[in-house]
């Protein structure tokens, strides 16, 4: 298992602050939108580099949904900030009819996913987000892992024409990934190369993944380990490459387990090169007030649970 | 192309009548809200704004249109062809299969003169909102024009949008509401009342104006009077009076209208009351 460390922890929220700093740097076609989350989003240090290009919507989600397709029109890169549950349940009709079926080129970037917004409830922890987004036909789904992943995406995402959702978190994880890497949208990262098992892994669940898997090359399991940051389009070659040499399937991720990255590999799978699977996800249900840690374990979503997932789907094959 | 006003009135008729045509031929479509806003379309298009019917989706130094209420998709397609954006032959495939004239309006067939789908309602004053403020920011002083139903204005995105673009100073905006009392339950009295909708925008920091909307001296003289209203500040309400099937005596003032095609017979009347004017597609 190839050893991964951090000196820093950071929250991927901040990763897309700095990032679009940098893209509204390199682009002056950037603009951002905020319903009355600035703090939250980072967009602190974008707002105060360029104030003409920053639009404070107020808490109207849907308003800032169509003004971001109708700033389109005029050539600008709107980028568009609240959290995941405004970002997505709140505006579906408005991102499938004016976005995303509009072929309009609007950034809906979404904080606080998941059960790691923590303390604030069910109310505020989408865990149906990417699933609502990867319906909509010619959507981008992209969940990164760290700070810096989240702020090589962001960048990213501004040089790509077409609708994308970035999905990131509030709590501080682990740093792991290079400053300096060059996010490619649709393109898998190999964390760890085994062959016992294919762990796919997106968004906080990446780190998970890595102590699971030191935890497993301990007992002499050899986890390959694929970090799937594009949900949509998915590196079904990646995919199926791994797949064919592991036999065997986990994947992991905080989200419903319908509708989620999980739900694509199986379906790839399916169609292609039917294997055994374990789902680490939310199992169809709400979240709950707590600390992100312990919401992690108690709705399955920690090493251990990764761990366990391992065992069982390696007995299957 | 910019008519006088005796050529305006006849291009309504022809718009009028290719309306008709239209939903007859698929037996499908809007047409009560569509005969209505005719007058005000062709008003815009063929006078009030500037516009190239070459078309690029950006529309950098053009005036831009948006329809929020895209079930009046008849009108807009008419005046579009008419306009030169494509081909008047093309009317014919209207909510045809494999046709870019689809039931409402859509960016995705790729058929130009459109810059948004519509159609679920309440969405289009945000999109105008959007584009006039790209037109803001990249220094560009043409117009956006914007048309919502009266009964969309049920849709509370509206009312986000109402509130933002006084509050942020969106002064190159003229938004016009088709007020024609009707909605497909029945008339918006009785479905879920309007109340006084000039107090109302008023109160959200609009410069709200009347108009005829079915008299084409009155709402060309609206629209002029509008335009002189910009940068000023406010962005521009126009409360348009209008008469659902305006043009054709048995669809006049009746929500009976709204989603219906006309018969054979029907067809031959109405076609009897608008004369042909430019040419039928």
């Amino acid at each position: 298992m190839k050893k991964y460390t951090y000196t820093e922890s950071k929250d991927t929220r901040s990763g897309f602050g700095a990032g679009l700093l940098e893209a509204g740097r390199k682009n002056d076609q950037v603009v951002a939108l905020c319903a009355d989350l600035v703090g939250s989003l980072k967009m602190a240090d974008f707002i105060k580099e360029f104030p003409d290009r920053f639009i404070q919507v107020g808490i109207a989600e849907a308003n800032m949904i169509g003004m971001a397709a109708g700033l389109t029109i005029g050539g600008k890169i709107p980028f568009t900030g609240t959290f995941a549950n405004f970002s997505t349940g709140r505006v579906y009709d408005q991102i499938r009819q004016s976005v995303a079926y509009s072929d309009k080129n609007v950034k809906i970037c979404a904080s606080h996913a998941g059960l790691t917004l923590g303390e604030d409830g069910a109310t505020h922890q989408i865990l149906e987000d990417i699933g609502l987004m990867k319906m909509l036909p010619g959507m981008t789904v992209i969940n990164p892992c760290d700070y810096n992943q989240t702020k090589a995406a962001t960048e990213a995402i501004a040089e790509f024409e077409g609708p994308v959702y970035l999905r990131f978190g509030r709590p501080v994880v682990p740093v792991f990934t290079p400053a300096d890497q060059k996010f490619e949208i649709g393109k898998a990262w190999t964390v760890n190369e085994g062959a016992d098992v294919s762990i796919f892994a997106t968004g906080h669940l990446v780190w998970e993944a890595i102590l699971a898997g030191e935890k497993l090359a301990e007992e002499g399991i050899d986890v390959e380990i694929i970090n799937i940051h594009t949900i949509k389009p998915m590196d079904e070659e990646a995919v199926l490459k791994s797949v064919r040499k592991t036999g065997c399937v986990v994947s992991c991720e905080e989200h419903n387990r319908y509708g989620g990255m999980g739900e694509s590999i199986a379906q790839l799978l399916a169609t292609h090169l039917p294997t055994p699977m374990e789902f680490v996800a939310v199992d169809d249900t709400f979240g709950e007030s707590g600390k992100p840690e312990e919401l992690m374990k108690k709705y399955g979503l920690d090493s251990s649970d990764i761990v366990k997932a391992v065992k069982k789907v390696m007995k299957r094959k | 192309m910019t008519l006088e006003t005796k050529d305006l009135k006849r291009m309504a008729s022809q718009v009028r009548r290719d309306i008709l045509r239209m939903v007859y031929e698929c037996q499908s479509g809007h047409p009560g809200g569509s005969l209505g806003c005719t007058d005000y379309l062709v008003a815009l298009y063929f006078r009030i704004m500037k516009h190239d019917p070459s078309f690029n989706m950006d529309g950098k130094g053009e005036d831009l249109f948006f329809l929020s209420n895209g079930h009046i998709s008849p009108v807009f397609y008419s005046t579009l062809a008419r306009s030169g954006y494509f081909d008047i032959a093309e009317l014919k495939t209207f909510r045809k299969i494999n046709s870019r004239v689809q039931g409402h309006p859509t960016t995705h067939e790729g058929l130009p003169g459109i810059r948004i789908a519509s159609g679920s309602l309440g969405q289009g004053m945000s999109v105008a909102i959007g584009a006039a403020l790209a037109k803001k920011m990249n220094k560009d002083h043409a117009l956006v024009f914007s048309l919502h139903g009266d009964g969309e204005l049920q849709e509370g995105q509206n009312w986000e949008a109402a509130m933002f673009a006084p509050f942020n100073k969106v002064d190159n905006l003229i938004s016009a509401v088709d007020v024609n009392g009707q909605q497909i339950d029945g008339p918006t009295d009785k479905v879920l009342g309007l109340l006084d909708l000039h107090e109302k925008f008023s109160a959200f920091g609009w410069d709200v104006m009347h108009a005829d909307g079915n008299e084409m001296e009155g709402i060309v003289e609206a629209l002029e009077e509008a335009k002189t209203r910009t940068g000023k500040g406010k962005p521009v309400m126009i409360l348009m009076k209008t008469e659902m099937g305006k043009g054709v005596d048995f669809m006049e003032g009746s929500h009976k209208w709204h989603g219906v095609a006309p018969n054979e017979q029907q067809l031959a009347d109405a076609l009897g009351q608008l004369e042909e004017t430019y040419g039928d597609f």
